[in-house]
């Protein structure tokens, strides 16, 4: 690990070791925040009694659906408006401020419409992560160098084999950004959805523990919410550098 | 098709672009006439922007002529891309997902060739172009030299019988386009392919071609073809002989007029 | 210009048309029509008891925003400046930006209580990362040949600051200001829609309960016209800082 990476490990540790020592010594209450020890050791508890465990899959249930549309249409939207250019002119003001609009706001909407169920967690997530998933197949389409689809018509390829051949290895790296930002989206639609209004998952038992004071179910599930995500979205940031090393210049 | 005969024939070839939202139609070329003899290596300079990458693209059916025609072993050209061409590109058009060697076989394997023939002639080109150790780099991991050389080696193995280049050393340092010309000289005759290299240097041309084409500032026409008389074994060191000297101001007597029409000083300062 | 304002106009009329056309398919009193709706978002502005909720919502964004912008501004630069700083913050600074925050709001009304303090503080969270990443790396990328050009032509430090440093590193720093702006209302708006007793989300979450379909509608189109209006004058101006360089 390089130099940069030791201090940062290092200043995670201190902060955490600062708050478990504000902690412990009673200058932030119990009724404020548990220590990070003791979150642990709940988490732990929590997990093994298994009584959370249908919230957190119905979480990671309801992420993957809208992640799964997301990237399917998102994709699908994505190449159709790089093959119809005027189309895209249009809709392009839409996606400049598409991020401005805060999405939550139509929650409300989507739960006196269809129900305080799923669905309207659905919607959200997948309505945060599609338009990211437009905009990096758009991007990765966009930077394919004229010189590649000059060599491939050279080549005398077919439209079919041009897209699969030339087209896709080459978008690959921007459309593997669009993958890794629905997923950290979707996670940020659905457990806020879940926070603010419904009956069940991770975000919903959160916002149960906060109203019960309950702290002791409340900080670990914070901290498994987080922990996990930030894995997650690690593991894609190395996997990524690993899938495009050899694309890289240096 | 003996050596000596006419290999592409271009007759009044103009292209011009459509003028897009109320603008002016840009004529970018033409009316052109040349015709280009089988086994030469041909070279064409001219000012920026006077259509040497157009006449390129419409030479190698990448776009259509507006009007005139150009005929590739008696076939006309028209818009569609002919088998037999191979092209090199100014950009770097390596597949950067692709090593070395599926990047060198690439065009064969579309065709359907042979497995084993692939093998074979990919090797022949690795060799030829000195890319032996590198057959599982990955293209970012070589100099643009280097890369430059995978496209050669690319388009080489398709055995083309005209090959077309776009200024493909325009991002190499001096020496190294000294070298490369002399491997592309050693290639073309190991090859006996046509040759058209457009280029802005004029020594460049100077010292590869048979017959060098000077074009005019936009719309793009041939002002003279100068003929160079070189012996088909020459190489870079025909740039120490009296005549280079010579050829070289002549093609810039041309083109000093040229560029500056370009850069609109139609009178030049004496 | 023109053809990029046409493009806006056709668009503006598809998602009306759009909207009009889901009104007409699911059937009077599930959705409201765009024209009723408007209507509705004027009358909420001359109701004397929404101005309050407004005002609430306000003046929690704009606070929330005033501490973004100056925090972010602040540690972006400053990681900018500091290259081993910047390289232990950045991998920090992006896993700040990508979790779902939302989960942080609990802490955040344990430690400031339900009401003001906890709106602002919670809608800075969302806005201060961004504003803090585009700083860093306005600052970082900076061309040294900049600074160089400052030193031969003898600015002292003060005119190197305001003539160069300043006019190179702000188109960047603009760009995280307009994401920062977008993310702190977000933010904000989200802290009043749990637990909250004030503000348009609070009005927003009681319209549910109260199955006002014509309020929710309403609202929801305040608040996107008022996000849409204001982010698309901070991307003109972002264009216009960016076509420069």
């Amino acid at each position: 690990m390089s130099r940069a990476g030791w201090i940062r490990v290092s200043v995670v540790v201190a902060a955490v070791a600062a708050v478990e020592l504000l902690c412990q010594g009673g200058i932030i209450t119990r009724f404020t925040m548990i220590p990070p020890s003791e979150m642990v050791v709940a988490l732990a508890g929590i997990l093994t009694s298994g009584r959370l465990t249908p919230a957190i899959v119905r979480t990671l249930r309801i992420v993957g659906i809208a992640l799964a549309a997301s990237i399917l249409v998102g994709f699908v939207l994505g190449a159709l408006l790089h093959a119809l250019p005027r189309v895209r002119r249009t809709v392009d003001p839409l996606f400049a401020t598409y991020y401005a609009i805060p999405i939550y706001a139509f929650y409300p909407l989507f739960i006196v419409l269809f129900g305080l169920g799923d669905v309207p967690i659905i919607i959200i997530g997948f309505l945060l992560a599609v338009v990211a998933m437009i905009v990096s197949t758009l991007n990765g389409f966009d930077r394919i160098p004229r010189a590649l689809l000059k060599t491939a018509r050279i080549y005398r390829m077919g439209r079919v084999r041009t897209a699969l051949q030339v087209m896709m290895p080459c978008a690959a790296p921007y459309i593997f950004t669009g993958v890794k930002l629905a997923i950290a989206y979707s996670f940020i639609g659905v457990i806020g959805a879940e926070f603010i209004m419904s009956g069940s998952g991770m975000g919903y038992e959160i916002a149960f523990a906060y109203n019960n004071f309950d702290n002791k179910v409340m900080y670990p599930l914070i901290m498994l919410v987080l922990v996990l995500v930030t894995i997650i979205n690690m593991f894609l940031h190395f996997w990524e550098m690993i899938l495009f090393e050899r694309r890289r210049r240096g | 098709m003996a050596k000596g005969e006419a290999h592409v024939t271009l007759q009044g070839v103009t292209r011009v672009y459509p003028g897009v939202a109320g603008q002016q139609p840009v004529h970018a070329l033409g009316p052109l006439d040349l015709e280009l003899v089988k086994g030469e290596f041909f070279s064409v300079v001219g000012p920026s922007g006077c259509g040497k990458s157009t006449l390129l693209d419409v030479l190698a059916g990448l776009a259509s002529v507006t009007d005139g025609a150009i005929r590739f072993e008696g076939v006309p050209i028209h818009g569609r891309v002919p088998d037999g061409i191979g092209v090199v590109f100014q950009e770097d058009a390596s597949f950067p997902w692709l090593t070395v060697e599926d990047n060198i076989a690439f065009g064969l394997r579309q065709n359907s060739v042979e497995a084993g023939e692939v093998r074979r002639r990919v090797d022949h080109a690795l060799s030829l172009m000195g890319l032996k150790d590198f057959i599982r780099a990955y293209p970012a991991q070589l100099s643009g030299g280097m890369r430059q050389r995978v496209c050669i080696a690319r388009t080489l193995v398709l055995e083309p019988r005209l090959i077309l280049l776009d200024e493909p050393f325009g991002s190499l340092d001096q020496q190294t386009r000294l070298l490369m010309g002399d491997e592309l000289l050693r290639l073309w005759r190991e090859t006996e392919s046509t040759v058209l290299l457009i280029t802005h240097a004029l020594d460049e041309a100077a010292m590869l071609a048979d017959r060098i084409g000077v074009m005019s500032a936009r719309p793009g026409r041939f002002l003279e073809i100068v003929e160079t008389g070189w012996p088909q074994d020459r190489d870079s060191r025909i740039v120490a002989r009296p005549e280079f000297g010579r050829i070289t101001g002549r093609l810039w007597s041309h083109l000093r007029v040229e560029s500056l029409k370009a850069l609109g000083q139609d009178r030049p300062p004496l | 210009m023109v053809t990029r304002s046409r493009d806006i106009a056709v668009l503006i009329v598809v998602i009306l048309l759009i909207w009009q056309g889901l009104y007409q398919f699911t059937g009077t009193g599930l959705l409201t029509a765009p024209l009723d709706t408007f209507a509705r978002v004027l009358r909420l502005l001359g109701t004397p008891n929404f101005w309050p909720h407004l005002h609430e919502s306000a003046s929690a964004f704009l606070r929330a925003l005033a501490i973004a912008v100056g925090a972010g501004l602040t540690v972006g630069m400053a990681l900018g400046a500091h290259r081993l700083s910047g390289e232990v913050a950045e991998p920090i600074l992006v896993a700040l930006y990508s979790i779902p925050k939302v989960t942080l709001y609990p802490v955040v009304l344990l430690f400031f209580g339900i009401g003001m303090p906890a709106k602002v503080v919670f809608g800075a969270i969302h806005g201060v990362v961004p504003i803090a990443i585009f700083a860093m790396n306005a600052v970082r990328n900076l061309n040294p040949i900049y600074l160089k050009t400052a030193q031969i032509l003898k600015l002292g430090p003060w005119a190197t600051a305001r003539k160069v440093l300043l006019p190179a590193t702000l188109p960047e720093i603009f760009t995280g200001l307009r994401v920062g702006f977008s993310l702190t209302l977000v933010g904000t708006l989200l802290g009043e829609m749990f637990g909250s007793q004030r503000g348009l989300g609070h009005l927003l979450m009681a319209a549910i309960g109260l199955y006002r379909m014509d309020t929710i509608m309403a609202i929801t189109l305040l608040l996107v016209i008022f996000a849409i209006t204001i982010n698309s004058i901070l991307l003109v101006v972002d264009y216009r800082l960016h076509r420069r360089v």
